[in-house]
């Protein structure tokens, strides 16, 4: 405790020093989002140089335990803070934290199977067999179901999962709770899980490295990790029986079918969401900003940036490879804004 | 009239330089800061680990579930892991370790032996994220195509040589440990083996030994207690590295009884999980593995003390 006091104190006299009218927010959490945070904040402190934040990318885990600890001034996750979580937070801190989306983001099924150069499609059962161990050979009735007059060899399956707990394993396992019954009793949905087949590999490179290095295997990354290292990747069955291949536009889509019932907290999960182009393993990700924030300027400095975020924000979301927030979610967003004591 | 000023300066100066007592109690307290650390830390891992040790109890140690999801954490599959990587890494780096010393030290030509060390003590300074980068893109394939099936071909009888082989896994661990801590083995035996009088080698020598009975029988034994250290500091650093074991094990929460299954260790799963273990038991379970590390490191300690005083008895001691 006294050496946070001492940090924070130190960073408070270096900020000073280098910046005396700049008005520092401190923020931490979720690392799949860290990229265009800090593109965001950089760009709002060149456009409005009194306000200074400082973002580290942490997880999504950290972020909530540090803004529960009171060490940030708002925090950043990958998922929706649990009942329990925000209870914690309000006999700790006197505040409620409200959940704003910021960015939307999909995850991909990425494989490497001998002699398949076409793009494999995978309806949720079937992933959710394949990472069960329930379908162990390539050439399974349930695969070649789903991918009629593709040549699949007669090989083992190798999973490849997220050794390390996040955000990205939360969507995908939340994912297979929703379409596989059997998944959800034997798993369920974590950030970690108790996976029962599989190589576990740390981050989305490491899952890519194994599914790379490793013959007939698969495994699961972020939209954005493969789009950038240009990674081929499978399409997914949706709610509405399409096989969609994610990009912004479908898991956009996504979102904005799960706009219509969204609950007045945001807190909601939008995989397996309604529409016929929706990608189904689609995912908001959040920030966890105070509903009573006492320092006055850094109230006046959250609340503009947030606005700031909903408009011109969103424009940079494309160029980094993240999807923007479809339009009714956004206003829907800007009456939260008034929440904000 | 009191001392002057000077005089009484020199007299601590003084005090200092001959001083017995204050050298005595500085270097006292030195030392007091080891035990002063080592308590504070295990003070933590106990209070910060309350939670989960109420809720599991001893039963944390054999459990061998690990599920995030319902909130039941078990550390067998770690501990598993953790004590048979670091077996097999010993048994691979030991002998190679100090068979390498004896040569630099005792048989090779002074020239060469330099040279050797240096490139050893280089090898030492490398970060453990290169070796396991290294071991991912380079051993892992080796291992997945020719290692792994060579062994199940010729070894597969035996129960550690069974089931697929990824490259990843036990064997790969502890093959990758064996390289990281045969450095440490190597530089450290060979300073002690120099450590030994002349004399007693030529004593050795006087009395009809060939050169490899003086060095074996005798300067071996004599230089005992650096080599044990050695393997202790080879130990340590096995049982604890985390990021080149993460990149290469497997990180799978079962027991496997063949090495080339894939596995996991306490270091990885706490590198692993805690910056978002957001659950206080998920996050006082992982606390206490870090508690559990620190008891087993203490007993592989001992054990491997007493081993090795039950078979190097013999030989002319030091002390």
């Amino acid at each position: 405790m006294t050496k946070q006091v001492f940090l924070t104190g130190l960073l408070a006299l270096g900020t000073a020093v280098a910046l005396p009218a700049a008005e520092t927010i401190n923020a931490a959490g979720a690392t799949f989002p860290g990229p265009i945070y800090q593109k965001w904040f950089e760009e709002y402190h060149k456009a409005h140089p009194d306000v200074q934040i400082n973002y580290q990318a942490i997880g999504s885990g950290g972020g909530i335990r540090q803004l529960t600890e009171g060490t940030v001034d708002f925090g950043a996750s990958d998922m929706p803070m649990t009942d329990e979580q925000i209870k914690d937070v309000v006999t700790k801190r006197h505040f409620k934290p409200l959940h704003f989306p910021t960015v939307l983001g999909g995850i991909v099924p990425t494989y490497n199977v001998a002699g398949v150069n076409t793009e494999l499609k995978f309806s949720g059962e079937t992933l959710a067999g394949i990472f069960l161990g329930d379908i162990t050979k390539w050439n399974d009735a349930a695969i070649k179901k789903d991918n009629p007059g593709v040549n699949l060899p007669n090989e083992d399956i190798t999973v490849a999962h997220r050794s390390d707990s996040s955000g990205t394993s939360f969507v995908f396992t939340d994912y297979l709770s929703k379409v596989s019954p059997k998944w959800k009793s034997k798993v369920g949905a974590n950030t970690s899980v108790n996976w029962p087949v599989g190589l576990g590999g740390k981050g989305n490179e490491g899952v890519a490295g194994l599914v790379k290095q490793t013959p007939n295997s698969i495994g699961y990354v972020e939209l954005i990790y493969a789009v950038q290292n240009k990674m081929g990747y499978g399409s997914v069955k949706n709610a509405a029986g399409n096989f969609v291949k994610a990009d912004f536009n479908t898991v956009t889509e996504a979102a904005a079918g799960a706009a219509q019932n969204m609950p007045d907290d945001f807190r909601v999960s939008i995989t397996s969401a309604a529409g016929k182009n929706a990608y189904p393993i689609s995912t908001f990700t959040w920030l966890l900003i105070p509903d009573k924030i006492e320092n006055a300027a850094k109230k006046k400095a959250i609340t503009e940036f947030l606005k700031w975020m909903m408009a011109a924000g969103q424009g940079d979301a494309q160029g980094l490879s993240y999807a923007p927030l479809p339009k009714t979610v956004v206003s829907k967003e800007e009456k939260q804004v008034a929440l904000i004591k | 009239m009191a001392a002057p000023p000077q005089s009484r300066a020199r007299k601590f100066v003084k005090l200092l330089v001959n001083g017995d007592q204050v050298s005595h109690l500085v270097t006292l307290l030195f030392a007091g800061s080891v035990f002063l650390v080592t308590v504070m830390l295990v003070y933590q891992l106990w209070i910060h680990s309350e939670p989960s040790r109420g809720k599991f109890g001893f039963s944390f140690l054999w459990k061998q579930v690990w599920d995030p999801v319902t909130g039941e954490f078990g550390a067998w599959p770690f501990i598993y892991g953790t004590v048979v990587t670091s077996i097999v890494a010993l048994l691979i780096s030991v002998p190679l370790g100090v068979g390498a010393a004896i040569f630099l030290a005792e048989l090779a030509p002074p020239r060469l032996s330099n040279a050797c060390t240096f490139l050893v003590e280089l090898l030492a300074a490398v970060p453990s994220v290169i070796y396991g980068l290294l071991a991912l893109f380079t051993l892992v394939p080796l291992m997945r195509s020719y290692i792994e099936p060579f062994l199940k071909k010729t070894l597969g009888f035996l129960p550690w040589f069974t089931g697929p082989a990824y490259g990843l896994g036990y064997l790969t661990a502890a093959l990758i440990l064996a390289i990281m801590t045969f450095p440490f083995i190597i530089s450290i035996s060979r300073e002690s083996l120099l450590a030994v009088p002349r004399e007693q080698r030529e004593a050795a020598l006087a009395l009809g030994a060939t050169q490899w009975e003086s060095t074996w029988k005798v300067v071996v034994p004599y230089a005992r207690l650096g080599i044990i250290g050695s393997v202790f500091l080879a130990l340590a650093r096995a049982l604890g590295e985390t990021m080149a074991v993460t990149m290469v094990i497997g990180n799978n929460t079962s027991v496997h009884a063949s090495l080339l299954a894939p596995g996991y260790t306490i270091a990885a799963v706490i590198a692993n999980e805690f910056t978002e273990a957001t659950d206080a038991v998920h996050l006082s379970s992982l606390v206490e593995l870090g508690l559990v590390l620190f008891g087993l490191t203490m007993v592989l300690n001992a054990m491997a003390q007493l081993l090795i005083l039950a078979t190097t008895g013999k030989g002319s001691k030091r002390d």
